[in-house]
């Protein structure tokens, strides 16, 4: 049972690092642009144009903070 | 599907392939020459082996079993954390927001934590072999272990993230096969480089590799999130080599805005 818990477990975490991880706005990211895509079904230059640019605008949100800081005096 | 669409996925799987066996092969050098080539090697085989079945264990029965549509949504937003997350990394490192991955630090990290392993296994191993001559079997026994175990932890976690690209592209595509194929060809060429060269791993471009990796995984994830949410691409899947053009150009644009716009304080060590 043990051996089980311990599994799952280590399984949860994985996929909560590969998800989540140190980067939570990347994950928000992806569920918007399924969200945003689910809504736009059928719409051929409206989706071709909005998924790209969104995805390239959370990058840039993930990037910004990301970004080395300098100390604070 | 378009041939295009496959040349792709066949250099995304074997790009993706080729960094991440190369962060392998550091750990396996390192274990075998710290605790002996035969333990690192099945390690590494051993490895190689469980990461195959898994390929086949989950990329089978999504093919068979999973609607396309769902699976595409399904695959396709795994693919774009995957992407946006490699492709931050690049940014990041490029705008010299971040240190670049150094394969020799890697390398004499784990020597060193190998041969810290094998002092205390040896002086352990000398207050046993002074009570009992049974003491230096079991001590080479433990070597084994260790270098094994290394080998096989350092294939098995750099390999998982080849497997979730080579299942999701595989079995999006119906082409689990081919992207088999090419994560396994990278895998195969690392290792002879590797043979050859040693451990003169740093000499590959590993965060150009790993930028091409990140567009290419990123432009995949959009384009399938949309086909499976019912969204038309236009020109279909020529729509995926305009999405790598597109994201290639937001590599450039954000890199040049991170340097020169917000240029990273020179003392300071990287964050993530």
């Amino acid at each position: 049972m043990k051996v089980i818990t311990r599994a799952v477990r280590a399984f949860g975490h994985f996929w909560w690092d590969f998800l989540v991880g140190d980067t939570p706005e990347l994950a928000v990211a992806t569920g918007a642009i399924v969200g945003l895509a689910f809504l736009l079904d059928g719409q051929r230059i409206v989706g071709a144009i909005l998924l790209p640019l969104m995805a390239a605008g959370f990058l840039f949100v993930s990037t910004y903070r990301g970004r080395r800081r300098a100390p604070r005096p | 599907m378009h041939a295009s669409s496959t040349l792709i996925l066949v250099v995304a799987v074997f790009a993706a392939s080729l960094v991440e066996m190369v962060e392998a092969l550091t750990i396996v050098v390192a274990a075998g020459v710290s605790r002996g080539w035969r333990p690192a090697l099945e390690g590494a085989a051993a490895a190689l082996l469980v990461l195959g079945v898994l390929v086949l264990v989950v990329g089978v029965p999504l093919i068979r079993y999973i609607p396309l549509d769902a699976l595409r949504v399904v695959v396709g937003a795994l693919l774009l954390v995957l992407g946006l997350s490699w492709l931050r990394k690049a940014i990041l490192r490029a705008s010299g927001h971040k240190d670049p991955h150094d394969e020799d630090k890697i390398f004499a990290a784990t020597v060193a934590e190998l041969g810290a392993e094998d002092a205390s296994a040896g002086a352990a191993a000398m207050s046993v072999s002074a009570q009992s001559p049974a003491g230096t079997p079991a001590q080479s026994k433990k070597h084994d272990g260790v270098g094994f175990a290394v080998a096989f932890k350092g294939v098995f976690l750099e390999g998982t993230e080849v497997v979730l690209i080579v299942v999701s592209l595989g079995a999006a595509q119906h082409r689990l096969g081919l992207a088999a194929l090419a994560a396994l060809a990278a895998a195969v060429l690392v290792a002879v480089v590797g043979l050859l060269v040693a451990r003169q791993l740093s000499e590959v471009p590993e965060n150009t590799i790993k930028t091409v990796v990140g567009v290419m995984l990123t432009s995949f994830g959009v384009f399938w999130v949309g086909e499976g949410a019912g969204v038309h691409w236009p020109g279909s899947d020529l729509a995926i080599p305009v999405l790598v053009g597109f994201f290639v150009v937001v590599f450039f644009a954000f890199t040049a805005f991170m340097r020169t716009q917000l240029p990273a304080p020179a003392t300071e060590k990287a964050t993530s």
